[in-house]
């Protein structure tokens, strides 16, 4: 990626003059230390410095220390590929993005399609679908887990079913797979706003006179839509599924805080980060040679997700 | 936006369908924040009733004077945790990242790209994935259970940096270069010329940034050990998990919790939003 700069070469003629540009560059060497000096040294001290102890910690037995001495070498890795609970915990991870990705993709396209095309009370529909982005997952879990799916007889839901003549569910008590209704849900409820947002804007980028031209030749409703807005949307529809991919891969909160139950967390429903934290940092023993060992895996876990997804949006731009 | 309907005469049927189905699906959408409302107005008595109690019969602020007053929960002092947390990382993650995208974007050094690659990287691998080895990090620093343990790590946003350096990249370069003929430095013209013209992407940073800090769970998770380091999203989640929980109050809590950035997002929903559509970066 080149720097856009304006290197002293470019300058207007009258005032690169030689000796001046070998002053300008040595006190810009200095300038842009002063600019991005603090940032570096967050980053590194705050993300690479550990990113590379962790992997040096990977490879050694260091339980409930930092400073370990005994060599295990790959023993980490072994022991965590081999582990059930991890392979279960990656798919856990890949049974919520199969779920969430493609509910939140349709959902939030379909709202900005709504929206986009409502006549009234337009803004107010924006700002409903856009609220739930400001609420955070620690709320959003207390209202799904105390009401809305509280498994007791008054819960939302449950009322709901009795109504109806049904017998009241217990969502989370970790039968039939129901918590993943009320995970999905959650998850779909918060972010659904967010990614509507992003497609309006896509929306808008489209030049008004393709709807035009496609109005002459007789394109009505759905068929538009198919053959030409959604190709329209390709750039901002693989943006929207990286996001949602790495932020399904990174989900803690709401897992955490509608299934954790006096300090102790439910042996199902383990996506990466919980097992991770669970393991390393959670109840008992801290064992961080496990727990960096996990950290690398997830990290080029994560690393190839975006890489896929780049080559997947490169591959377009050769198209155009 | 209406270009996109259909043009010559308007159909009413799938007009009025279209507005009752958004109708619905708002109500829908609203229906938690009703939930909050309700349950924080309500006695523990109606939460627990055989069948579900639309409003409660007698609303009433009392939740709000028994939280506040609850010694084991510690409520005040995780509102006033939560707000400092917040306007720091707000304040400070915008100068640190506007500086930054600056320096990236114009001046120029042999690091930069280097600097360019870190930060993409980052972008790439979030921050969440890799909290084992940071939290290792922080607490051998001595940094658990205290205020910079909280702010300070999370201070470095490479996704706002990389906001603000293709922001400045696009910067008229006019402007720069008359404040260096009136012999302003680099310093003078990034304080005087630039950031007075960046506000716009300035608040749309700070707004998701804000919004993220107030909202963070597993990092203050991880910090907060001591309950008086707890920020709101901590003390909820603690109070919910413990022995004895008092339904109403933890949601009159939530109340509380959901009006700063409530208040945050109707005032400032036009730089959230772009904030929002810079983010989907392509």
């Amino acid at each position: 990626m080149a720097v856009a700069a304006p290197t002293p070469g470019l300058a207007p003629p009258g005032r690169a003059d030689r000796p001046r540009s070998a002053v300008r560059r040595r006190s810009d060497r200095l300038w842009f230390w002063v600019f991005v000096g603090p940032f570096v040294a967050g980053l590194l001290v705050f993300v690479y410095v550990p990113v590379l102890w962790s992997v040096y910690l990977s490879f050694f037995d260091a339980r409930n220390t930092v400073t370990p001495t005994r060599f295990v070498g790959l023993g980490n890795y072994a022991y965590l590929l081999g582990s059930r609970p991890f392979l279960v915990s990656m798919a856990t991870f890949v049974g919520f993005a199969v779920l969430i990705v493609p509910t939140t993709f349709a959902l939030s396209l379909g709202l900005a399609l709504l929206v986009a095309r409502a006549r009234f009370a337009q803004a107010f529909f924006r700002s409903a679908f856009f609220l739930p982005t400001a609420c955070s997952y620690v709320v959003a879990a207390l209202v799904w887990r105390l009401s809305i799916f509280n498994g007791a007889r008054f819960g939302l839901v449950n009322s709901a079913l009795r109504a109806v003549g049904l017998e009241p569910v217990g969502w989370l008590s970790g039968e039939h797979y129901l918590y993943w209704v009320v995970l999905v849900t959650l998850r779909l409820w918060l972010q659904a706003g967010f990614y509507m947002v992003l497609f309006l804007a896509g929306l808008q980028r489209i030049p008004t006179d393709t709807y035009e031209a496609a109005a002459l030749d007789g394109a009505t409703g759905w068929r538009v839509v198919r053959w030409i807005t959604l190709p329209q949307l390709r750039a901002t529809s693989v943006a929207v599924l990286l996001l949602l991919t790495v932020g399904a891969f990174q989900a803690f909160d709401e897992f955490y805080n509608t299934l954790v139950q006096v300090g102790t967390y439910p042996p199902y429903a383990r996506p990466p980060l919980v097992y991770l934290y669970l393991v390393s940092l959670g109840q008992g023993t801290q064992d961080l040679g496990v727990g960096s060992a996990g950290t690398v895996i997830l990290t080029i876990v994560v690393a190839l997700l975006g890489l896929g997804q780049l080559r997947a949006l490169r591959g377009r731009k050769d198209d155009a | 936006m209406s270009s996109l309907a259909c043009r010559g005469p308007v159909r009413r049927g799938p007009e009025v369908a279209r507005h009752l189905l958004l109708l619905v699906l708002a109500l829908v959408f609203l229906l938690p924040f009703y939930v909050v409302v309700r349950n924080a107005l309500a006695t523990p008595a109606e939460l627990a009733s055989a069948s579900w109690v639309w409003w409660p019969a007698h609303p009433s602020l009392d939740n709000l004077r028994r939280l506040f007053a609850d010694q084991n929960v510690r409520f005040a002092r995780s509102l006033l945790n939560s707000a400092v947390v917040s306007v720091l990382q707000t304040v400070l993650t915008v100068a640190i990242s506007a500086m930054a995208g600056y320096g990236l974007a114009r001046v120029p050094s042999r690091a930069s790209r280097l600097v360019l690659g870190l930060t993409v990287l980052t972008l790439m691998v979030p921050t969440t994935v890799t909290f084992v080895p940071t939290f290792v990090m922080v607490s051998s620093l001595g940094w658990i259970s205290s205020l910079r343990g909280l702010v300070v790590p999370v201070l470095f946003s490479a996704f706002a940096t990389f906001l603000f350096r293709q922001f400045f990249a696009g910067f008229p370069l006019e402007l720069e270069e008359a404040a260096a003929i009136d012999g302003a430095g680099r310093w003078r013209t990034f304080t005087r010329v630039v950031l007075p013209n960046a506000w716009g992407i300035c608040s749309a940073v700070g707004v998701i940034t804000f919004l993220n800090a107030w909202n963070s769970f597993l990092w203050p998770l991880l910090i907060g050990q001591d309950p008086a380091y707890r920020t709101v999203q901590v003390a909820l989640s603690a109070y919910t998990s413990s022995q004895r929980v008092d339904v109403a109050q933890v949601f009159m809590g939530s109340a509380v919790a959901i009006l700063p950035v409530l208040v945050v997002f109707v005032v400032l929903q036009r730089q959230l939003v772009q904030g929002v559509e810079r983010s989907g970066i392509d």
